[in-house]
């Protein structure tokens, strides 16, 4: 046996980080979570899109202490006001502060878009990762059903099912999964058929791991990666498609603060006063174009075929 | 030959059926003994890696019957059978997860075999492949092709098998580390009474490693002879004595260096 640590203990958290001798496997992971950082690091659209994503995120967490007024406060005599040092984003139509429903709505918009990822990326990995992997009937049949749900707009179907099941956010999550698995579970597949044919796969095999084993220790770890960086730009539709159901009154109700639902009332006054409708406009198109942001710079990071 | 440790009788592969079908290895035959190493050489293509993934279990549809130890290896293999033979593979690039560190790609086996003093066996297999501890914690991508390679054959010795199939398991590598680990798998041989079945298309590494070996050519075993035959040319088919020809410098380099 080789004598094992030679060098002194890294005394600084940086020197512990580069350390080209891991001591522990919690080293060795933070090891590479820095060095994936320091990828991203160097991405600067995604650090662009983490920051406002930062933003939003504190925002939506610290909306009551960062709030200038009671979102359901109406005030007629002040309705659709200009900004102003009292309204910061101006008044909507029933005199609301828009500012202080905007850092709301942020909250209603991130609980839809993480619920729907935590939703739809498992179901899509699990499905996709089954498929690819047993192949046969199971393939073809469980490939039918995702093309089904593949074959109509997204939109259309969050909407037949959010008619079925009755408006509301969390009906719209439902709805908004139910869309957002297919192209995730096809991903997983497209994957995991590469992998299965793999020299690691079959040294596995070899040591008598079960399928089952294999599947999730051995294929899904490869395609995770893939499937986060995808769902991190499905989230721009998700939200879209949230914000779709909103303005099309199917999907948080008034008098939620919802981006989509506020630009919806906000239309009637598009033409007369559109900075009533800009803001939750700028807000959506902002967090979905920090999602692409990110999504791309996490492709790049986590792809495992670049170490 | 009394009592072979793993014997081929009238092995049949196909490929895909009928007219479009292709038959990649004919009535193979070939008996190994305990402890011996044979070579499988041929020009790529010939069937010899598929000979070794139907040994192996990688591929159940063929014909014919393998027997390891004197009984017939059913098509599908329990874990009891895994455990006398293990298989490494070509390209340590491509057969090591990239997700796992080496400690994770080492414990596994045991785990799965329910072996016990899992971390003893971990860095007993580590010195043993000559890595030092520190390699535990390292993940594939950080090491060399050759520190990859020695993983691999770790991985595959953890679980002490008696019979290992290697597959051209220095093609892939530099020339320098081409030698460190065929002499590795010599030592390990030694040390450890294992058999070898090797294949590979370099006479050099064969003649190198093995003590008997079987020329294949388009799926069939042309010709089988020993190292001493094949240094000193002494060869019955065209095919071979071509085939050795095309390489004769290695061979000399070879010959020379076991002289």
């Amino acid at each position: 046996m080789t004598d094992i640590s030679p060098s002194p203990r890294p005394s600084t958290l940086r020197a512990w980080l580069t350390d080209p001798h891991p001591h522990s496997p919690a080293q060795a992971r933070m090891q590479q979570l820095w060095r994936m950082w320091r990828k991203l690091r160097r991405n600067g659209s995604a650090l662009l899109g983490l920051t406002i994503l930062l933003v939003i995120a504190c925002a939506a967490i610290f909306a009551p202490l960062v709030a200038t007024h009671d979102i359901y406060a109406q005030d007629l005599g002040n309705r659709l006001a200009l900004p102003s040092a009292e309204h910061w984003l101006g008044t909507d139509e029933l005199g609301r502060d828009i500012y202080s429903r905007l850092l709301f709505g942020a909250r209603i918009t991130l609980y839809i878009a993480f619920l729907t990822a935590i939703i739809s990326a498992p179901v899509g990995l699990l499905i996709g990762t089954l498929s690819g992997y047993l192949g046969g009937w199971v393939d073809t049949v469980m490939m039918r059903v995702t093309e089904v749900f593949l074959a109509f707009p997204s939109l259309v179907l969050a909407l037949a099912f959010v008619s079925a099941l009755g408006p509301g956010i969390n009906n719209a999550v439902i709805a908004i999964s139910l869309t957002a698995w297919p192209p995730i579970a096809r991903l997983a597949r497209a994957e995991t058929m590469i992998i299965r044919h793999s020299d690691y796969i079959s040294a596995v095999r070899l040591q008598g791991a079960s399928a089952l084993r294999i599947l999730v220790r051995h294929v899904m770890p490869m395609c995770v990666p893939s499937v986060i960086a995808r769902v991190t730009l499905n989230m721009a539709s998700i939200i879209l498609s949230a914000a779709g159901l909103g303005f099309l009154g199917l999907g948080a109700q008034p008098p939620s603060p919802e981006w989509g639902a506020m630009l919806s009332t906000a239309r009637e006054f598009i033409l007369s006063n559109s900075y009533v409708a800009a803001a939750p406009g700028i807000a959506i198109l902002m967090t979905s174009i920090a999602f692409n942001l990110v999504g791309d710079g996490l492709r790049d990071v986590l792809d495992p075929r670049h170490g | 030959m009394q009592n072979p440790y793993l014997e081929l009788k009238d092995l049949t592969i196909r490929f895909g059926h009928g007219a479009s079908g292709v038959v990649a290895v004919q009535q193979a035959e070939f008996a190994i003994e305990e402890g011996e190493s044979y070579g499988l050489i041929g020009e790529s293509g010939c069937g010899k890696s598929t000979i070794l993934r139907a040994i192996a279990g990688l591929n159940p549809h063929y014909e014919g019957r393998i027997l390891l130890d004197g009984t017939e290896l059913p098509k599908q293999r329990g874990k009891a059978l895994f455990r006398k033979m293990q298989m490494v593979f070509q390209d340590p690039y491509a057969s090591l997860h990239p997700r796992k560190m080496v400690q994770n790609v080492l414990i596994e086996p045991l785990q799965i075999m329910g072996m016990d003093r899992k971390q003893e066996r971990i860095d007993a297999i580590l010195s043993d492949v000559g890595l030092d501890a520190g390699f535990r914690y390292r993940f594939p991508h950080e090491l060399s092709g050759g520190q990859r390679q020695r993983i691999a054959i770790a991985r595959t010795l953890i679980v002490e098998p008696r019979l290992l199939l290697l597959d051209e398991p220095t093609s892939a590598l530099d020339v320098s580390v081409q030698a460190e680990i065929l002499n590795l798998l010599n030592r390990l041989r030694r040390d450890r009474g294992l058999t070898y079945l090797m294949v590979s298309h370099d006479i050099a590494v064969i003649a190198h490693m093995c003590d008997r070996i079987a020329i294949m050519k388009d799926g069939r075993m042309l010709e089988k002879l020993t190292s001493q035959q094949v240094r000193s040319g002494a060869v019955t088919e065209d095919y071979t004595r071509e085939f050795l020809a095309a390489s004769a410098p290695a061979v000399a380099r070879e010959a020379a260096q076991a002289g």
